[in-house]
């Protein structure tokens, strides 16, 4: 059994937001307006890239971050979930099940990378992009939670595809999240954790590989790379 | 009102259920419409969606969970309060148990039903019965809600039926007499059915005082059970449980205050009642500022930063003014009031009561809002304001609760006749014989 896991290179990431453009592409996440933008803090993004200050002036540097759901293994969102809605599978994904969802947010409270989103309002699109939604994704309603599946829709195609030829789904390389597909610095990695032949196996374990806030216990399954490892800021490594 | 014959000297005790005056229907009006105002609240927040609330990411909890705990925090006062001077036999007791309970009951409902109002997908409701997970905290929360609301609503009934049987009796035959007749259950006052009534309200008011206990303990849990900041806290059960009866003597205090003066109850319930209370109230007082400091106190010697980013925000930050206005209400305000003798007066205690009321709603609302404004991650602070709608819904519920306890008033005495009556015929013997029993050496 497969453990999916990502891991995106700090160093190589230029904070393009291409990841960002396909991930709400690929997975209809509608477009924030006024009454859900940035100020009024109601915006659906699965997948954010953050930009971390670090040192003083003159001497600042700046990293891009992308945050997602980190794919915990075990979730403090799955555990308190009063009605099964999120779960974790065995391929180690953690899932959101849109219709039984009664909207009571207690997950995204429980969720310390705050990578859980809520449908304040009906998800709408300029007319023209309807058309162009994604087939294989349903679009949710208004009050129900929803977050980054590592577009678990394409490992269900690859799954009927690799059924199809009577094999499994490859370790690496077919099945991989629209992010990682759509990255032009090539900055992130997809695939089975567990297979030791898998490059983000072997990153994974890399000196510079770090997770979000891991002394939480929660296990994440996306690793960060940096020259140095965590800097403690976005790691929350020093913040208890 | 159809009164069929006087009844005898506690006939003021009736007035309450059989008389109406212009008051009560004004009181009613303003209460309704109230009431009304928050349903077209709610009906909005149904058509577009929680985002017409102040709510946002991070801050996905506000107001209609504050209020859930502090109206599950009032609830307290009725049940736990009544059982506990029950089982002492305490006999200055007798003419505010009822008043305490149905604030219990009532209060428990609206406390609910800010979760149902909170919930984004309300008519999946029933979800939490269908695919309940007993693991999550707030399946124990609909368990121990449930439980509660059961217990305290059969208490509330049990010690009302020999006055629905007066009632009965009294009224003219009709739909009201049908009424009294059938939730009467047959009771003649009886020896036999008089040791059962005892049996019962004792049994009764020993399992509800676990209950009560249990109920406010798991409402924390909700917090408690999870990482984040300042709710973490293995002090949350016992705090809450404190907080909840402090709150509720308050409400209590205030309903006795109105009841006594809308149905010129004072000879019934008298300055003793306020005195005695008031005590209880100061000894809460000073519990809840225990536990309050012993909160405050050991997040600042353990100083982590994300614990220490909401501790400042409480202290200094945005929410200060919540925090000191909480500490001014709930600790300064009522412990001048109640410490002092010449204050903890009918009048003293009610305005103690009314600052406790507010300090203790912002306490919820100083537990909750801060710690989801100081998530972990540097990122993505967010505040939170309520708009109209969570007002609407805070004023609609609290005066929601205010019509229910109107129609309980119009239907049932808010005294309890028959244990009144008890306690003259019987309980001075009884006392007396009681002290003579356990004092050593009276004659």
């Amino acid at each position: 059994m497969p453990r999916w896991g990502m891991v995106i290179d700090l160093d190589k990431c230029t904070g393009c937001q291409a990841c960002v453009v396909a991930c709400k592409q690929e997975n209809n996440v509608p477009f924030s307006e006024e009454k859900e933008g940035s100020e009024n803090r109601r915006e659906i993004q699965w997948l954010t890239v953050m930009a971390v200050a670090k040192g003083e002036y003159p001497n600042v540097g700046l990293t891009f971050m992308p945050m997602m759901c980190q794919m915990c293994d075990t979730p403090p969102c799955v555990r308190i979930c009063p009605v099964g809605a999120t779960y974790l599978n065995r391929e180690g994904l953690v899932g959101q099940i849109y219709p039984r969802c009664i909207g009571c947010r207690y997950c995204a409270n429980a969720c310390p990378y705050q990578v859980k989103y809520f449908n304040w309002f009906w998800p709408e699109w300029p007319k023209e992009m309807e058309a162009s939604l994604n087939s294989d994704v349903s679009v949710r309603p208004k009050g129900v939670i929803e977050k980054c599946t590592f577009c678990v829709q394409r490992l269900q195609k690859a799954r009927e595809r690799a059924a199809l030829e009577g094999r499994e789904v490859r370790s690496e390389g077919e099945y991989v999240p629209a992010c990682v597909e759509s990255c032009p610095a090539q900055a992130m990695y997809f695939g089975d954790l567990d297979d030791p032949k898998t490059q983000v196996r072997r990153l994974a374990q890399d000196a510079r590989a770090f997770r979000i806030m891991e002394h939480l216990g929660t296990r994440p399954k996306v690793y960060y790379l940096r020259k140095g490892g965590s800097s403690g800021d976005e790691s929350g490594a020093g913040q208890g | 009102m159809e009164t069929k014959a006087a009844p005898d000297k506690d006939e003021l005790l009736f007035d309450s259920v059989l008389k109406t005056g212009k008051g009560f229907y004004a009181l009613f009006c303003l209460m309704l419409g109230l009431f009304l105002w928050g349903v077209y609240g709610y009906s909005t927040q149904l058509r577009y969606g929680l985002g017409v609330t102040g709510l946002n990411r991070t801050n996905f909890w506000g107001f209609y969970i504050v209020n859930f705990v502090f109206f599950i925090g009032i609830s307290h006062a009725g049940t736990l309060i009544s059982a506990i001077l029950r089982l002492c036999q305490a006999e200055w007791r007798r003419p505010i148990t009822r008043m305490a309970e149905t604030i219990t009951v009532m209060v428990i409902c609206y406390g609910a039903a800010n979760v149902v109002v909170d919930l984004g997908r309300p008519d999946r409701f029933l979800y939490v019965f269908r695919y309940g997970r007993i693991q999550s905290p707030m399946i124990w929360d609909v368990i121990s809600i449930c439980t509660y609301l059961t217990a305290s609503s059969v208490y509330l009934y049990v010690a009302l039926i020999p006055d629905i049987a007066l009632l009965r009796d009294i009224v003219r035959p009709g739909l009201r007499k049908s009424f009294y007749a059938l939730l009467s259950l047959g009771w003649t006052g009886t020896a036999k059915q008089r040791r059962r009534l005892d049996i019962a309200i004792a049994i009764l008011a020993v399992m509800v005082i676990p209950i009560a206990v249990s109920v406010h303990t798991v409402v924390s849990w909700v917090f408690g059970m999870t990482i984040q900041p300042m709710w973490h806290s293995t002090i949350f059960g016992p705090y809450f449980v404190v907080g909840a009866i402090y709150s509720g003597i308050a409400a209590l205090l205030i309903a006795m205050a109105i009841l006594r003066k809308a149905y010129r109850l004072e000879g019934y319930i008298k300055p003793l009642h306020f005195d005695y209370l008031g005590r209880l109230f100061l000894a809460m007082c000073l519990l809840w500022f225990y536990f309050t400091l012993a909160e405050f106190i050991t997040t600042y010697y353990g100083h982590e930063p994300t614990e220490m980013a909401a501790w400042w925000d409480k202290i200094s930050g945005r929410y200060a003014v919540f925090f000191w206005t909480m500490v001014v209400t709930n600790v300064f305000i009522p412990f001048t009031i109640l410490c002092n003798k010449r204050t903890r007066t009918v009048a003293g205690t009610v305005t103690a009561s009314v600052f406790v009321l507010i300090g203790m709603w912002l306490e919820r609302f100083v537990i909750v809002a801060p710690t989801l404004a100081n998530p972990r991650l540097p990122w993505g602070h967010g505040s939170y304001m309520p708009t109209w709608v969570e007002c609407s819904e805070l004023a609609a519920m609290t005066s929601g609760f205010v019509l229910f306890y109107m129609v309980f008033v119009k239907l049932f005495p808010v005294i309890s006749i028959w244990e009144v009556r008890e306690g003259r015929e019987r309980s001075v013997q009884e006392v007396v014989e009681r002290v003579k029993n356990y004092m050593p050496m009276v004659a």
